[in-house]
C-alpha cells in the first residue's frame, strides 16, 4: 500500500455527513405539462358522463376510473416530483414500498374476512334450517 | 368477587368514574406490593433530594438530545419495566405450580387474568421495544459516523413518550384495574360490555401514549440512516447492525400506524358506542384480530431484526474476521423484512378462514425460515477457522444459535395449519414464543449490553458475574419452558389458573424451579452491574476499543465526547474502522474546529407529561382535564416552535482539550 492511498485515510477537515440534496422542483414547462394533461384527464369522464357517448354503464366508469389512476400518475410526477431520480431514488422507492404494503393489508384483509365462513355449517344444511325454521313470531 | 363493586356507573364532574373503591385496598398482595414502592419510591427520592442531584439530572439527562444519553435512558427504563415483568411471571408461575387439588391458590381470578396481560404488554411494549431503541439509538449513529440523530429534539420525546406509556401502565396497579382480555386485548371480551371498568382503557391509552414515541423514534433513525451516514459509506458498506437496525425501523413505521388505527376503532367502541368490532349491529370482532396481526407479526421482526445485527457485529468481532457473506446477510434481512407482511394469518388459522387461505400464510410462514436459517449458516461460517474468543458476548451469541434453533423449528410446526388445529393456544405455543423472544431477542440484548457497555461507560463488565448470570439464564430458560412443550402436547391450554389433572403439577413446579434460576439470572446480572461500577478503575478501557472492534464506534474514545468524532470520519470499506486500523490511521492531533450541536430543551418531557395526564383523565371519563391537557400540549407545541435557541457550538478550545485528554489516556496505556 503506497502512502497516497494512507492519505485518503486522512482526515478531511470540510467532509460533510450531509449532503445536501435540494428539494425537487419542477420547471414552468414541466408544471404546465401537468396542468394540461390533469386538465385533459378530468374533461374526459366529465363528457364521458355527462354526454353519455357510451351506452355501457360499466365501460363509462371503467374508463372513468383508467383516467383517475392516470391522474393520480399525473400529480406523482409533475406536482409532487416523484421521479425516479428524487432523493436519489428513495422517494420512488418508498412509494412503492407503500403501495405494496398497503395492496398487501387490503386484499389479505378482504381475502381473509371474506373466507371466514369456511368453517360454518355446509350452505345447504344452513340454508335448509333457515328455509325450515318456524316464521318469527311477534 | 372483587368486580362486583367496581360497577358503579355513575360519574362525577370532577373526578369522572374516579372514586376511593378504584384503590385496590381488599387485595393485600396490591396493599403490601404498594408499601414496598411507596417506601423504595420515598428513600430513592429522598435520597436523590439529598445528595442534590435533581439539578444534574434534569440538566444533563431528562432534557438531554444527545442520542447516547437517551439510549441509556430507554436502556434503564427496559431495566426497571423487566422487573416489574418478571415478577408478573414469577406470581403465574407460583400460582399454576399451586393451584391442584382442589387449591384456589393464591390469586383469584380478577388478579390472575391481569397479570397474564400485564406480563404480555409489558414484556413486549416496555421491556423489549425500549431495550431495541435504546439499542439502536446509542449504538446505530456512531456506527455510521454520525453526531447525533436527525431530530435530536424529537428523539427526546419519543423517549419520553414511551415513558408515559409505561407510568399509565404502572398506574393501574394501584388505582383501578390493569385489562384481564390478554396481551392483545380481542373484543367482545375487551368491548365495553366484556370489559365495563378501567382495565381495557389502561391498555389502549398506556399503547397509544408510547405508540406515538415509537413510530416518531421508526421515522427519526430512518432519517438518520439514510441522510448522515459519514462520507464514502455506501449502503453496501454499513455495518450489519446498522441495516438491521434501518429494516426494524421500517417495520415500526410501516405497522405501528396499523396498532394505532386498529386501538382508535376499539376506543370508540368503547367510548362512543360505534359497532366496528362488536358481535352483533354489523360488527366484526375477527376483524379486530386481522387487523391487530398486520400491525403484531412485523413487531416480532421489530424486536428480533436488530438482535440478529447485534450477533452479525459479535461474532464477526470475537471471531477476528469479516462476518461471512455480508451481501447475503444484508438481503436476508431485507427479504425477512418483506416476508413479514405477508404471514400475519398463522396466528389465527383456526380463525376459520379455511384450507386456500391458511394454505397460503402457513407456507410463507414456512419460507420466512429460509433467509433466518441462512443467517445462521452466516455466522457459523464466520466462526469456521476464526480465532474465536470465548468472551461474554460470544458465549450469548452461542446459546443464541443453539437455542433460537429450537424455537425456529418448532414454529415451523406451528406454521403447519393441521397441526396449528391441534397446538394452538396452548402451552406449547407459550413454549414456542419465549423461545424465540428470549433466546433470540434477549440473548442477543444481553450479547449487545455486554459488547457495548465499556463503549458507553468507560470500563468492561466483570466477567465472573456475568457468566454466572449466563449460566442461571440458559439454563433457567430451558428447565422452565421445556416442561411447557410438554403440557402443551398433552394439550394444557394457555392462562388456566386452576387445575383438575394431579399429573400435571410436577411439569408445572419443574417450570417454578425454571423460573427461579431466571431469577438467579437477572439478580446475578444486577450484582454484575453494581460489582463492575464498584470496580471500574480495574475494569477501566482507556483505548475506545477494548475487543479489537471492526466498526466505526469503536474509533472514538469510551464513552465517546458530546460530539462523537472531532472530525467525521471517512468509510473505505465495510468494517470501517479495522480498514482503518490495518491502513495505519493515525488520530489528528490539531487542527480542530468548532463543533455545532444541537441544544437541550424541556419541551419533550413537559409534553409526554401532559399526554400521559391526558391518557389518564380520558381512562377515568374526567373530561375537562382531558380537554386541558389537550389544550396544553397544543399550546406547549406551538410555543416550542418558536424556540430559537436551538443549536450551540462546541468551541474549537474545548474540542482539543478533550482530544488532549485522550491523547494522554492513548499514551498513558502505551
Amino acid at each position: 500500500m503506497s502512502a497516497d492511498h494512507s492519505q485518503a485515510y486522512a482526515n478531511d477537515p470540510h467532509a460533510h455527513a450531509h449532503d445536501p440534496h435540494a428539494a425537487p422542483h419542477g420547471t414552468f414547462q414541466s408544471y404546465v405539462t401537468g396542468f394540461v394533461l390533469a386538465v385533459i384527464l378530468t374533461v374526459i369522464p366529465f363528457f364521458l358522463v355527462m354526454a353519455r357517448p357510451i351506452e355501457s354503464a360499466g365501460y363509462t366508469a371503467a374508463i372513468v376510473l383508467f383516467c383517475a389512476l392516470l391522474q393520480i400518475l399525473v400529480h406523482m410526477v409533475f406536482f409532487l416530483h416523484m421521479t425516479p431520480k428524487a432523493e436519489d431514488g428513495w422517494l420512488l422507492l418508498s412509494t412503492i414500498f407503500t403501495i405494496v404494503l398497503v395492496v398487501i393489508t387490503l386484499a389479505g384483509s378482504l381475502w381473509i374476512v371474506f373466507h371466514l365462513n369456511n368453517n360454518m355449517m355446509p350452505g345447504g344444511i344452513m340454508d335448509d334450517m333457515i328455509r325450515e325454521a318456524p316464521p318469527p313470531s311477534n | 368477587m372483587a368486580i362486583e363493586t367496581f360497577a358503579s356507573p355513575e360519574t362525577s364532574f370532577l373526578f369522572g368514574r374516579l372514586t376511593w373503591s378504584a384503590i385496590p385496598l381488599h387485595e393485600p398482595i396490591v396493599v403490601v406490593t404498594f408499601i414496598v414502592v411507596a417506601i423504595g419510591g420515598i428513600a430513592l427520592l429522598g435520597a436523590l433530594t439529598y445528595f442534590k442531584v435533581w439539578g444534574y439530572l434534569w440538566k444533563e439527562w431528562f432534557t438531554s438530545v444527545d442520542h447516547k444519553k437517551i439510549g441509556i435512558m430507554y436502556m434503564v427504563l427496559g431495566l426497571i419495566m423487566l422487573l416489574r415483568g418478571f415478577a408478573d411471571a414469577i406470581m403465574m408461575r407460583l400460582q399454576q405450580a399451586m393451584a391442584f387439588n382442589g387449591s384456589e391458590g393464591y390469586l383469584n381470578a380478577h388478579h390472575y387474568d391481569q397479570i397474564f396481560t400485564a406480563h404480555g404488554v409489558i414484556m413486549i411494549f416496555f421491556v423489549a421495544m425500549p431495550f431495541v431503541t435504546g439499542m439502536m439509538n446509542y449504538i446505530m449513529p456512531l456506527q455510521i459516523g454520525a453526531r447525533d440523530v436527525a431530530f435530536p429534539f424529537l428523539n427526546n420525546f419519543s423517549f419520553w413518550m414511551t415513558v408515559g406509556g409505561a407510568v399509565i401502565v404502572m398506574a393501574s396497579l394501584f388505582v383501578g384495574e390493569f385489562a384481564q382480555t390478554g396481551w392483545l386485548a380481542y373484543p367482545p371480551l375487551s368491548g365495553i360490555a366484556g370489559s365495563p371498568y378501567v382495565g381495557v382503557d389502561y391498555y389502549i391509552w398506556g399503547l397509544q401514549v408510547a405508540g406515538v414515541g415509537t413510530t416518531l423514534s421508526g421515522i427519526n433513525l430512518i432519517v438518520t440512516i439514510v441522510k448522515m451516514r459519514c462520507p464514502g459509506m455506501t449502503m453496501m458498506r454499513m455495518p450489519v447492525f446498522t441495516w438491521t437496525a434501518l429494516c426494524a425501523n421500517i417495520l415500526i413505521v410501516a405497522s405501528f400506524p396499523v396498532l394505532t388505527a386498529c386501538l382508535v376503532l376499539l376506543t370508540l367502541d368503547r367510548y362512543v358506542g360505534t359497532n366496528f368490532f362488536t358481535a352483533d349491529n354489523g360488527g366484526n370482532p375477527m376483524m379486530y384480530v386481522n387487523l391487530i396481526w398486520i400491525w403484531g407479526h412485523p413487531e416480532v421482526y421489530i424486536l428480533v431484526l436488530p438482535a440478529f445485527g447485534i450477533f452479525s457485529e459479535v461474532t464477526s468481532t470475537y471471531c477476528g474476521k469479516r462476518l461471512f457473506g455480508y451481501s447475503s446477510m444484508v438481503y436476508a434481512t431485507v427479504c425477512i423484512t418483506v416476508l413479514s407482511y405477508i404471514v400475519w394469518l398463522h396466528h389465527f388459522f383456526t380463525m376459520g378462514s379455511g384450507a386456500s387461505v391458511n394454505s397460503f400464510f402457513g407456507i410463507a410462514t414456512m419460507i420466512i425460515s429460509i433467509p433466518t436459517g441462512a443467517k445462521l449458516f452466516n455466522w457459523l461460517f464466520t466462526m469456521y477457522r476464526g480465532r474465536i474468543r470465548y468472551e461474554l458476548p460470544m458465549m450469548w451469541t452461542i446459546a443464541f444459535m443453539l437455542t433460537f434453533i429450537i424455537g425456529g423449528m418448532t414454529g415451523v410446526m406451528l406454521a403447519v395449519p393441521p397441526a396449528d388445529f391441534v397446538l394452538h393456544n396452548s402451552l406449547f405455543l407459550i413454549a414456542h414464543f419465549h423461545n424465540v423472544i428470549i433466546g433470540g431477542v434477549l440473548f442477543g440484548l444481553f450479547a449487545g449490553i455486554t459488547f457495548w457497555w465499556p463503549k458507553a461507560f468507560g470500563f468492561r463488565l466483570d466477567p465472573f458475574w456475568g457468566k454466572v448470570s449466563f449460566w442461571c439464564w440458559v439454563s433457567g430458560f430451558w428447565v422452565a419452558f421445556t416442561p411447557l412443550y410438554i403440557l402443551g402436547f398433552m394439550g394444557v391450554t394457555r392462562r388456566m389458573r386452576v387445575f383438575d389433572d394431579p399429573s400435571l403439577q410436577i411439569w408445572f413446579l419443574i417450570a417454578s424451579l425454571g423460573a427461579v434460576l431466571i431469577a438467579i439470572g437477572i439478580a446475578a446480572m444486577i450484582i454484575q452491574f453494581a460489582v463492575s461500577i464498584w470496580r471500574r478503575d480495574e475494569l477501566r478501557d482507556t483505548t475506545g476499543d477494548p475487543w479489537d472492534g471492526r466498526t466505526l464506534e469503536w474509533a472514538t474514545s469510551s464513552p465517546p465526547p458530546a460530539y462523537n468524532f472531532a472530525f467525521t470520519p471517512v468509510a473505505h470499506d465495510i468494517d470501517a474502522w479495522w480498514d482503518m486500523k490495518t491502513h495505519g490511521y493515525r488520530r489528528p492531533q490539531e487542527g480542530f474546529k468548532p463543533i455545532h450541536m444541537p441544544q437541550n430543551t424541556s419541551s419533550g418531557i413537559i409534553l409526554a407529561g401532559l399526554a400521559t395526564v391526558c391518557g389518564m383523565a380520558l381512562i377515568w371519563y374526567i373530561w375537562w382535564l382531558a380537554i386541558l391537557a389537550f389544550a396544553a400540549m397544543i399550546a406547549t407545541a406551538i410555543w416550542h416552535t418558536f424556540n430559537y435557541n436551538r443549536d450551540y457550538n462546541i468551541p474549537a478550545a474545548d474540542v482539543t482539550a478533550v482530544e488532549a485528554q485522550r491523547s494522554r489516556m492513548l499514551a498513558g496505556r502505551a
